[in-house]
């Protein structure tokens, strides 16, 4: 009987996939270079948990459109809609610091 | 289905597994490199009532990232080399064992030191093996310790740097890249780098000889080529379409489909396949090397239940064979089984793919793409417009490369 059910789970839509864990899915990404959950592991890296959220949907959008210089987030940003980044900024500024 | 009924199946089945065991799950993982060290940590981070177990060999990972630095003196082994206590902390329990066996039907994975460990999902994150035979007289020239690859960061690490050290100068050291793809595409541009720096330093009339099976650098061709005119002319020397078949260690020679040619230090790198255990459990799909698998799990394509991360997997277009791929591979297989094991159905992830690499001591440069689940395709694919290389060789790309390798080992580890 379990076995069925997970069977009929895994084919189950994607499309049903539970929306709240998509911003911190999303968010994950960044950590390769931000760190765990956005918490900075050395002093060049910008921390991102706790930034505000308008801060840091501000700074993704100028990176995207080049009217922030950047090494290399104009690359990463123009990788990102809108929505995405709203939803990544509000995950990032609901962390603990 | 409709959301309603989705919601009722979903209950029952996490309903059933409380009512069997303890905690939610358990789920196995093989291999605690970049890839499974960073599925067992954000499992554990991201639903605690799941049971992670990690099985390794080691007691801990040397990284391959910054391990060319080594090669030139720039870093130490102690830099590069990092322990499991920090995926203790996540509470993630840590065998020290060989998986030597995998039963998908009773769900078991079977130890070399004894004992079953049974799993609700899998995940393996096995890494690369060499395919010796690819090179005729590969292993007895490996045996005899004067032919290495250092393509695993390790004791080959430490026993390559020793024999550039004893190396005369005016000496020739021979790099042979394998045939695409291979773990980290521009790792042999970087190491090659990285010993023609030490040569000019220390043993300038020795010279750097790179032998590459591909047509022509694979990876930021344009920013390493410049490195090398403007740093190592005179130094380093890259020919491409120069396949490696044969490897002699009695006369120190490489045999070229058309030539043999004599070294002094031979470094060759042979192909790759997915690791050992990954055949065992038959998740080899494609030309006899590589894991397919459904890029919105990570889970195989041969086997149901099992999730593939990493260099073993069959890489989607456009993706490197890195250790920021495995560890985002690890994130987008820690969210599915996360979800399946709560009955949910997964979502799709968004990943980022950064390598540096370093041309100089001081100097590096930088590729990055995004890639983005795409349904016509059925696979992940780079953003349109995102992603590209560093403007040019800078100091500050080789600080962020220092940042990239000390956070990505946090990340992974800590």
């Amino acid at each position: 009987m379990r076995i069925a059910l997970l069977a009929a789970l895994a084919a189950a839509s994607f499309a049903a996939a539970a929306q709240d864990s998509a911003p911190r899915n999303l968010a994950a990404a960044c950590a390769i270079c931000h760190g765990t959950d956005g918490r900075a592991v050395t002093k060049d890296v910008i921390p991102l948990a706790g930034l505000p959220r308008d801060h840091i949907a501000t700074q993704m959008r100028a990176f995207r459109d080049g009217k922030r210089p950047a090494t290399v987030m104009h690359q990463i940003a123009k990788g990102y809609s809108d929505a995405q980044i709203d939803a990544m900024a509000a995950w990032f500024a609901s962390q603990k610091r | 289905m409709k959301r309603r009924e989705f919601l009722k199946l979903a209950a029952a089945v996490s309903l059933a597994g409380c009512a069997t065991t303890p905690s939610k799950a358990r789920v196995v993982v093989i291999g605690a490199g970049f890839g499974g060290a960073t599925a067992a940590k954000y499992i554990r981070l991201w639903d605690p009532a799941i049971d992670v177990v990690l099985v390794e060999r080691d007691d801990g990972i040397t990284s391959c990232p910054i391990s060319n630095l080594v090669l030139a003196g720039y870093a130490t082994m102690q830099e590069i080399r990092h322990g499991y206590d920090g995926l203790r902390r996540h509470g993630v329990q840590i065998v020290r064992d060989e998986a030597i066996a995998v039963d998908p039907a009773r769900k078991v994975v079977r130890l070399a030191r004894g004992g079953d460990i049974g799993y609700e999902r899998l995940i393996l994150s096995p890494g690369i093996d060499f395919t010796f035979g690819d090179v005729q007289g590969y292993e007895a020239a490996m045996a005899s310790g004067r032919v290495l690859h250092a393509w695993k960061a390790g004791e080959q690490t430490v026993a390559l740097r020793r024999q550039l050290e004893a190396m005369r100068d005016g000496g020739v050291y021979v790099l042979s890249i394998p045939v695409a793809p291979y773990r980290c595409p521009p790792g042999p541009y970087e190491r090659a780098s990285m010993v023609a720096a030490y040569f000019k330093a220390a043993k300038p009339r020795s010279k750097v000889l790179v032998l590459d099976a591909n047509p022509d650098v694979t990876s930021k061709g344009g920013l390493f080529k410049a490195a090398w005119k403007d740093l190592y002319a005179g130094i380093l020397e890259y020919r491409g379409n120069a396949k490696v078949i044969g490897v002699d260690a009695n006369t120190m020679t490489v045999k070229l489909e058309v030539e043999d040619v004599k070294a002094d230090v031979l470094n060759v790198v042979p192909p790759h396949r997915a690791g050992d255990i990954a055949v065992k459990a038959g998740l080899i799909t494609h030309n006899n090397r590589w894991c397919d698998v459904d890029w919105r799990t990570m889970e195989s394509k041969a086997v149901k239940g099992v999730h593939v991360l990493g260099d073993a997997t069959l890489s989607a277009p456009g993706m490197p064979k890195s250790a920021s791929m495995a560890n985002n591979h690890a994130k987008i297989a820690a969210a599915a089984v996360v979800e399946l094991l709560n009955g949910r159905a997964p979502s799709q992830l968004q990943i980022i793919n950064t390598c540096y690499s370093f041309v100089s001591e001081k100097e590096a440069i930088r590729v990055s793409s995004v890639h983005q689940w795409d349904s016509g395709q059925g696979t992940l694919i780079p953003v349109k417009g995102a992603g590209g290389v560093s403007a040019a060789r800078s100091e500050p790309e080789a600080t962020y490369a220092w940042n990239w390798a000390r956070t990505i080992w946090a990340d992974s580890l800590a």
